[in-house]
């Protein structure tokens, strides 16, 4: 009897087994999304696509995109592949894309009109290599944030700076209320992004497409880069006591008042979204620092490497619909606090500082971002520059920017 | 005399031969095939993926025209005069002392030694904390009075090196100890009596009598010393991860760095090159010497 009973117990379970989740496919997604507000975000996606019926394996890499892509790629190339990964659309997956390891997703494109959807245009093109779609964008994240501590200026006895030149101006207030003006974290693509975006704001779109996009190494050792040098002087003395590394850490400071702003992209959005914080009141954002509302078109991808697995290719089919449908465009990026792909999503929830970004993206005032202007290669020289630049005060402005022009003129 | 009874030289001790075939194996395909591609890829302009594009000495040309390269190599310089001369020197001296019959001996031998138990990691990471200036060294003796105490090497871009040798010193020093101890362990007792007898102070009795006679003894700690310089990676990361900016950057780190994060590997692998060449440097010459002299004698 007994004996009857846990048998049919037992023939249940596997029947259930079987019957139950029957085309669930597992697909392993890795990404660099760690911090609190990212990974909120990613868990929507993860939501979005469990609810088809498969199941999102999350293979998050802790120590952003500089730590993580390594491992991604050496998986890929090693014979290891992942479901799909994340990347910043742009030149960062070329290679692997030319070497055949990456699937060419034209045919769901097509079926999705992507074409139609996509907004801006050029994020797409960024997917496209040689005429065929290899990644789906998942938003847009620009660089050209100002984020400011209301707090810490009421303290300093400043009103909030409305751009970046009176910003300057408040910093010894600041420095004397005992708060760092500026936080730039150790990393070295902090030191190297906040150029870029002093650059498109004090120098301006024409200069920032000058040097980054004809690579003009003659323009960038002029006058006109030599400003954006005097400005990045301004940045490197206002950010001298800042002793973190992390990003999301110079985020803290600002969050918690220690620090006045700071230089990041609205990835940054998340973390005061989590902290609890209010746009306006607690915290003022400023695109383009107050002086140039422009908004780059860098973000983030997923791509699909060429799987042999049938039912796995069949999931990340499913994958790249489900990441692209409204609905998730939303829930993900009203957490991760960056910018829809799709101009046709409702997003009424975003706070101000989405709605600054999104109004700046309907007027059409997008510029390319480095990812997609220079290869990794030029990034990285970029990168040891500037934090050796932004770690040694006597490093002179001059021999700055002539090692500046030198990296734009071998520039690729 | 019939051949059978003189086998041929390749078939004697065939089972010790055959054992090490995997080994050969190991050393010819990885070691020696490895280094060869990558020397090879050196010369080409690979990016994220080997190609076999020749581009000639350029990589080379660019690797000594970037700065971040030459503070590496001035950065190993540094640190390697400060690891060889203090590990040989303070390793030498605990040996010597451990060395004059004291009591609890094993006690002693057993805390120096400890260190060498953690990874570089490990002692990157506990040293970060140490020199950290809010909360280690300074903070403790400042908080004990002295406000105006000073000591933040791994936030001060000219002395961070410094910083970086202190906690690699106090990792390897114990086992250079080790190897002194064995060493000094090894000398006949009566050749001590007869220093002693011809009224030798002791420090000359140590510097003209037992260090000679411990010559393989320093040369075995010498390539370990050496080797472990060369390859300084985890520490930096660990502690300062190259900065303030790019203080403490070390070769090793160069090339992980631009063949993985800059997708060059062709810069990558010109950097490793050039490190096994200034390996070369030190090694061909030492090897002659030590065994291309003893055969001729």
């Amino acid at each position: 009897m007994r004996y009857k009973f846990l048998t049919a117990v037992f023939a249940a379970t596997v029947a259930l087994n079987f019957a139950g989740p029957a085309a669930a496919t597992d697909l392993e997604v890795t990404h660099w999304w760690t911090s609190g507000g990212e990974a909120a975000a990613v868990a929507e996606l993860a939501k979005a696509f469990d609810a088809t019926g498969n199941h999102w394996v999350d293979g998050a890499i802790a120590g952003s995109g500089g730590t993580a892509r390594p491992i991604m790629i050496s998986r890929i190339t090693g014979g290891d592949p992942m479901g799909a990964t994340q990347f910043n659309h742009g030149r960062q997956a070329e290679e692997l894309v030319q070497a055949g390891l990456m699937r060419d997703l034209t045919d769901v494109a097509t079926k999705g009109k992507w074409t139609e959807v996509v907004r801006p245009k050029s994020l797409l093109d960024s997917c496209t290599i040689g005429g065929k779609i290899y990644c789906v964008p998942v938003n847009i994240h620009s660089w050209q944030w100002l984020w400011l501590s209301n707090a810490a200026f009421e303290k300093a006895g400043v009103p909030v700076p409305k751009n970046w030149n009176e910003y300057v101006a408040a910093a010894p207030a600041l420095e004397k209320a005992g708060i760092v003006p500026l936080a730039v974290g150790g990393q070295a693509w902090q030191a190297s992004g906040a150029f870029d975006v002093l650059l498109a704001a004090v120098g301006g779109t024409d200069t920032f497409l000058k040097v980054y996009k004809d690579k003009d190494a003659k323009f960038a050792a002029g006058p006109e880069v030599a400003k954006v040098f005097k400005a990045a002087d301004d940045a490197r003395k206002m950010a001298k006591n800042t002793n973190v590394q992390d990003w999301n850490q110079a985020t803290n400071m600002v969050i918690t008042g220690k620090a006045g702003g700071q230089i990041m992209g609205d990835w940054a959005q998340g973390e005061f979204q989590v902290a609890g914080k209010t746009a306006g009141k607690d915290y003022t954002c400023l695109p383009g620092l107050g002086l140039n509302e422009v908004i780059a078109t860098g973000g983030d991808a997923f791509y699909f490497p060429l799987l042999k697995d049938a039912d796995k290719a069949k999931a990340q089919e499913v994958l790249a619909e489900t990441l692209l449908d409204p609905k998730t465009q939303v829930a993900f990026n009203l957490k991760k606090g960056s910018l829809p792909v799709r101009g046709d999503v409702d997003l009424n929830a975003a706070n101000d500082c989405m709605k600054k970004g999104l109004a700046i993206l309907a007027k059409g005032a997008v510029i390319p971002w480095t990812d997609q202007l220079l290869s990794q290669d030029s990034q990285k020289q970029k990168e040891d520059l500037f934090s050796e630049f932004f770690a040694k005060p006597d490093m002179s402005l001059e021999d700055a920017q002539k090692r500046f022009a030198d990296i734009i003129a071998s520039a690729d | 005399m019939s051949k059978s009874e003189r086998p041929s030289q390749l078939f004697r001790n065939l089972n010790a031969k055959v054992a090490s075939i995997p080994m050969i194996l190991t050393a010819m395909v990885v070691f020696v095939g490895g280094t060869a591609w990558t020397v090879l890829y050196s010369f080409t302009n690979s990016k994220l993926l080997p190609r076999l594009n020749f581009v000639g000495l350029e990589q080379y040309y660019r690797l000594w025209a970037t700065p971040r390269w030459l503070i590496s190599i001035e950065n190993l310089l540094i640190y390697g005069v400060i690891s060889l001369v203090f590990s040989l020197v303070i390793g030498f001296l605990l040996a010597a002392l451990l060395d004059q019959k004291i009591r609890f001996e094993d006690t002693f031998r057993t805390i120096f030694l400890y260190p060498f138990a953690l990874s570089f990691i490990v002692t990157g990471l506990v040293w970060q904390w140490l020199l950290n200036p809010d909360f280690g060294v300074q903070g403790v003796v400042r908080s004990l009075g002295w406000t105006s105490f000073d000591f933040n090497p791994l936030y001060n871009s000219s002395i961070v090196i410094y910083g970086i040798s202190i906690a690699a010193l106090w990792q390897g020093t114990g086992l250079i100890m080790c190897l002194m101890l064995a060493g000094l362990r090894g000398i006949d007792e009566d050749i001590w009596k007869a220093a002693r007898v011809d009224g030798i102070p002791m420090w000359k009795t140590y510097l003209f009598i037992i260090i000679p006679m411990m010559r393989p003894v320093f040369i075995t700690t010498l390539v370990i010393i050496a080797s472990g310089i060369v390859k300084v990676y985890d520490l930096v990361v660990a502690q300062t991860s190259g900065g303030p900016g790019i203080a403490s950057e070390v070769p090793a780190k160069y090339v992980y760095d631009y063949m993985f994060f800059a997708q060059n590997l062709g810069q990558g692998f010109a950097a490793s090159t050039m490190m096994l060449l200034s390996v070369m440097i030190v090694i061909v010459p030492w090897a002659y010497l030590e065994f291309g002299g003893r055969k001729r004698v």
